[in-house]
């Protein structure tokens, strides 16, 4: 899923300077279970708005906050009620989804961290970074783009010690992992194939799945 | 034909030097250091920012060198530049007449003094030999077009004999042999064990490669402990850090400074010297770290 975290509160009194009437848009899916755009968020959003002196006009709680066609029904009474800017508790396409919906601006009351796994209750970690071409049949299921902090597709670098990364002791190498994973594996083979390069992609993508199909 | 290539081809000892270029624009006394390197060794490296640090690049100090008389090796990693920068590089690098470069991955700028610098990474070591072997072949940039006229460059990678698995390392090694790397220089050493069982590895897994052992000399106890401790691949022997500590405590005694970094540099010279007399690879690679106007008298006490 899609992990973020609270911004300050600060910064979103910050971003709605000027501003009377807000409607809060949540989301049930990814941010409820990180625990930043659920209903208790939403609640708790609405106590410190209040608290600061702006009144909030509703809050709505779509399945999906990243929904278009699902957006712009159920933000209608926000507007209807003169909400003069909204606040997203979602991620930022989200947020971003809200924003194209109306005409008012949307502030993000979240920073939005990455793809990532939820290990147990509020311990997640990043998983991937949507290359666009995915090596996990090639190392392991563990991912390099990701896991590396180089992306490197040959790795390790010289730079691992004791199985930790060279840029932060306390992570694992994810060559090292990928090399103890491919070993279990009878796969170890895979790790004398030379990777293609992957640089990030650089511009916006798109897809149609049911053009895709024809 | 590069001057390193022609010692290999003789079958002769190799010797190279590094250095860094300076935190700065004047290269004084990076080029007065490069004058002492000048006939002592084949060629000097000139690093890419090492340890992530900011300094003058490398590109600037290897065409100074050039132009005094001192063959450079150009270093270059992909941690900055991608890989159109890459080129971009060695193709002003050809323009001056430098045609011997080592690829390397760099270290990430989290570890380096301009810790907000965005790390780039578009190619790794393997990477960039593959982008210069292919350009050789092809004359084609990185985008598969003409380019107008094309380099060739003598092309060098590092390695980690000291390297837990093992495996990895020779199979990177294997992987940058393969994408055109003709010699290495490895990581510092400090026993002919540690080169002689890296070596065999070498051997058993019948990579072709010219290996330059990398010869670090030591100034002091102090410095031994901190490496072995903080850098990877380095594996300083207890008996080593004793004959430091003896020099340093002798150096006390009499009221003489400089003992210890004299001893290193015996240290280093006895490697040297057993490494040659035994023909375990085909040179040395030495890296003062600072301290390159040692260079000339290490090589002298090895008889070179
Ligand atoms: S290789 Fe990594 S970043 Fe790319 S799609 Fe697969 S998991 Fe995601
Ligand atoms: S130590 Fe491992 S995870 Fe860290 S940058 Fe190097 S190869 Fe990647």
């Amino acid at each position: 899923m899609i992990v973020s975290k609270a911004k300050p509160i600060e910064a979103v009194l910050t971003m709605l300077q000027g501003v009377q009437k807000v409607g809060l848009v949540g989301c049930k899916s990814c941010a409820s279970a990180c625990a930043v755009g659920g209903e208790k968020e939403c609640q708790a959003m609405q106590e410190a708005l209040e608290a600061a002196g702006f009144e909030v006009v509703g809050t709505v709680l779509p399945d999906e906050s990243c929904h278009k066609m699902l957006l712009r029904r159920e933000l209608k009474p926000l507007v209807a009620a003169g909400a003069e800017a909204l606040v997203s508790l979602a991620c930022g396409s989200g947020c971003q989804t809200v924003a194209d919906n109306v005409k008012i601006p949307v502030y993000p009351a979240n920073d939005t961290l990455f793809v990532g796994q939820t290990e147990r209750v509020g311990i997640f970690h990043e998983m991937c970074r949507t290359c666009g071409d995915c090596v996990l049949g090639e190392t392991g299921g563990i991912c390099p783009m990701t896991k590396c902090a180089k992306s490197l597709v040959n790795g390790p670098c010289g730079g691992q010690k004791n199985g930790k990364c060279e840029v932060d002791p306390t992570n694992d190498c994810a060559w090292i992992l990928i090399y103890q994973r491919l070993e279990a594996l009878g796969q170890l083979h895979k790790m004398e194939k030379t990777l293609e390069d992957h640089s990030p992609r650089s511009y916006p993508q798109s897809v149609n799945v049911r053009e895709a199909k024809k | 034909m590069s001057k390193l290539q022609q010692r290999f081809l003789r079958g002769e000892f190799a010797l190279t030097a590094e250095m860094a270029p300076p935190k700065g624009y004047d290269f004084t006394e990076a080029l007065e250091t490069a004058s002492l390197l000048k006939d002592r060794v084949d060629a000097v490296n000139v690093t890419d920012m090492q340890s992530a640090c900011l300094k003058a690049s490398s590109l600037g100090l290897c065409i100074a060198l050039k132009q005094a008389g001192v063959e450079p090796i150009l270093q270059m990693t992909g941690r900055d530049r991608s890989r159109m920068a890459i080129q971009a590089e060695f193709l002003s690098a050809a323009a001056f007449g430098i045609d011997t470069v080592l690829a390397l991955t760099g270290d990430h700028p989290l570890v380096g003094d301009c810790k907000a610098s965005k790390p780039v990474f578009d190619l790794d070591s393997v990477g960039i030999l593959k982008l210069l072997s292919s350009m050789e072949q092809k004359g084609t940039d990185c985008g598969g077009n003409a380019l107008s006229s094309t380099p060739k460059f003598c092309k060098g990678a590092a390695v980690t004999p000291v390297y837990e698995p093992l495996f990895l390392q020779i199979n990177k090694l294997k992987k940058k042999v393969d994408a055109g790397a003709e010699f290495v220089q490895t990581q510092g050493i400090f026993t002919i064990e540690a080169l002689e069982s890296f070596m065999n590895e070498v051997q058993r897994h019948n990579i072709k490669v010219k290996v330059m052992a990398g010869i670090i000399p030591l100034k002091a106890a102090g410095m031994a402990r901190y490496m072995n401790e903080n850098i990877p691949g380095i594996c300083v022997p207890d008996h080593m850090i004793a004959r430091l500590q003896a020099a340093a405590e002798e150096g006390k005694e009499k009221g003489i400074k400089g003992l210890p970094m004299n001893a290193g540099m015996d240290m280093a010279a006895e490697l040297i010297r057993e490494i040659r007399s035994r023909g375990l690879c085909e040179g040395v690679h030495i890296m003062a770290i600072g301290a390159e106007r040692n260079v000339p008298v290490i090589l002298d006490r090895a008889g070179l």
